[in-house]
């Protein structure tokens, strides 16, 4: 009979390595070989040589690149300021309206957690119709009266972004909500009784108690906003296009690490090398985004 | 609850708050509804009304465009791909990713925090930016147009998050079970199999809406690696019949129907689930 030591490491390395070695060479391979391949000049899928730094270079001074690059980084931050600003405290007002249990409150939790399950390529595609000239959101609005408001929503270079980010809305907010309305449903209830008993009206109570208490929430929130600002792609495929028209309005680092990669944005081929650095740089702030919040996370646990 | 809002019992004052929050949610659920509701009385009427009268019903309720979308255009096809991708999928997931779980939780040793640190990298990479490396690979492997290379990316992506959800879950169950099963001559994978597995099963259903929404729902990666129309999912085979038929809002809207509808269907009657488990993430 084997010693007892090593049968138990032939079952630990049964147990583990398939999904270990599944996870390395999909996940965590490509984040070295992008680092790599990010240092090379290349042809196509040919590797040529070693060329240090001058892919970011490339990225950050010259052009088209650069231009793209921060056009794309800007509309990026606009998606995680509107996001953060429109979409979560909404979430966070629904969570709390749920939270009171008025009639009904049950139906709409489940009402308003619709749209988070369809895909973003359905509901951009649907919207797309939608908001396009003599349609449906044009068309109410001039069944309201309101005929001075419709507007070109995806045609127009200032309004498209935001246009698109509303869908995104849409179809989102339901899961801050939810997050958030369990959250609240955690705070222990002796905390905001005492604050009613002392006279607290609601508001206080939801400033003072229960804001300070979903801290937690928030900030799992706010990275999953991040993470999800920046992965933005699917939205801007089925809504705009992958060129991010009209003009490169609505482009985001997504849709231009495609072009790069993919496609192009100089020269009509596939670019790996630069795509490679774009490709790092979306890993670099994804990693900084998640080590804030862990940081952050653990001392408010603390403190709690 | 007291901070539960009763309009019998509520002060005036309270009142105008409950009926401002019932008013906001019926909006709001408006809001959700109609665009749904008008997408499928949409896929019964021609272009033409779609456009002339965006708001007016349908004349009459006539399923052609349904046989037009899903036979003679091929959607069944993306339908029947996307429900065997992602049931090939998750068995894996599911299978893979409960043994990795049981790997990192009941048995102790020295690698065992590095394993499961490498496992919970792989919930914060964004696996988008690992596309050109992928493709790269997949290339090497000859696995581009196959389903197989999306099938290894999504179990990938649904292994990290599936081993920290059911190892903590298996961390809890108490030791004694095991060594109870060892007595009577129990094999680990017998202790695994018939001891551990059917405690989590709850666990198990969590993981697995958790997981196969998002698979479901992938665009990126069959965008990226499987272009042949023989193994379209209906993400990217909606994506590219919008490209096809763009002037025909008819059967446009009849594919989007076709598209959400069987989600909805299946929400309807396990919301509760399908809320616990998408956002088992974030919630504790």
């Amino acid at each position: 009979m084997m010693h007892k030591k090593t049968t138990e490491r032939l079952w630990i390395a049964f147990f583990v390595s398939p999904a270990l070695v599944i996870v390395s060479t999909i996940i965590l391979l490509p984040l070295f070989m992008s680092l790599y391949n990010s240092l090379f000049s290349w042809t196509q899928l040919i590797r040529h040589e070693f060329v240090g730094l001058d892919n970011f270079k490339r990225i950050f001074a010259t052009e088209p690149y650069k231009t793209r690059f921060f056009n794309a980084m800007g509309n990026n931050l606009t998606w995680l300021l509107f996001t953060m600003l429109v979409q979560n405290t909404l979430g966070l007002m629904v969570g709390y309206f749920l939270s009171r249990r008025i009639r009904g409150s049950e139906f709409y939790k489940r009402v308003i957690f619709i749209p988070v399950l369809f895909s973003i390529v359905a509901v951009g595609f649907l919207w797309g119709l939608y908001l396009k000239p003599n349609v449906l959101l044009n068309g109410f609005l001039k069944l309201l009266g309101a005929g001075q408001l419709t507007r070109a929503w995806l045609g127009d270079e200032s309004l498209a972004t935001f246009s698109i980010i509303a869908v995104n809305i849409w179809r989102w907010v339901g899961f801050p909500s939810l997050v958030f309305l369990a959250a609240i449903d955690n705070v222990p209830s002796e905390y905001m009784e005492a604050a009613w008993l002392d006279g607290a009206r609601d508001s206080t109570v939801f400033f003072r108690i229960i804001v300070p208490l979903i801290v937690p929430s928030i900030l799992i929130i706010t990275v999953l906003t991040i993470v999800g600002s920046l992965n933005v792609f699917e939205q801007i495929y089925t809504m705009a296009s992958l060129d991010g028209s009209p003009n490169y309005s609505t482009d985001t680092i997504g849709t231009l690490f495609y072009r790069t990669g993919f496609g192009s944005v100089d020269s009509g081929n596939p670019e790996i090398g630069v795509g490679s650095a774009i490709g790092v740089i979306i890993y670099f702030l994804t990693l900084v985004a998640s080590l804030i919040s862990i940081m952050s996370l653990g001392r408010k646990e603390v403190e709690l | 609850m007291i901070s539960d809002l009763k309009f019998s019992t509520a002060s005036p004052g309270k009142r105008v708050l409950i009926l401002f929050i019932q008013l906001f949610f019926i909006c709001y659920t408006a809001i959700i509804f109609y665009p749904l509701f008008n997408m499928a009385m949409s896929s019964f009427k021609t272009t033409r009304e779609i456009l002339r009268f965006p708001f007016a019903l349908p004349k009459a309720i006539d399923f052609s465009n349904y046989k037009t979308v899903l036979i003679d255009r091929g959607f069944a096809r993306y339908f029947f791909n996307s429900v065997w991708i992602t049931t090939v999928s998750m068995g894996f997931v599911l299978l893979l990713g409960s043994m990795g779980a049981y790997g990192v939780s009941r048995y102790v040793y020295k690698l065992r925090t590095f394993i499961y640190l490498i496992f919970l990298s792989g919930i914060m990479l964004p696996l988008k930016a690992a596309v050109i490396p992928l493709f790269i690979l997949m290339k090497k492997l000859d696995f581009i147009n196959k389903p197989v290379s999306v099938i290894l990316i999504f179990v990938a992506m649904s292994l990290p998050s599936t081993i920290f959800i059911l190892s903590g879950f298996m961390k809890t169950i108490p030791k004694d079970l095991e060594y109870a099963a060892r007595i009577d001559g129990c094999s680990d994978w017998m202790i695994y199999r018939h001891v551990v597995m059917p405690v989590v099963a709850p666990a198990i259903a969590l993981v697995t809406i958790y997981n196969s929404v998002p698979i479901w729902n992938d665009f990126f990666f069959p965008l990226v690696f499987l272009q042949n129309p023989a193994y379209k999912t209906l993400p990217l085979g909606l994506t590219t019949f919008f490209g096809q038929y763009s002037t025909d809002w008819s059967l446009l809207f009849t594919a989007l129907t076709i598209a959400i509808l069987p989600m909805l269907i299946l929400y309807a009657f396990m919301a509760k689930y399908f809320i616990k488990g998408m956002t088992a993430g974030a919630v504790k």
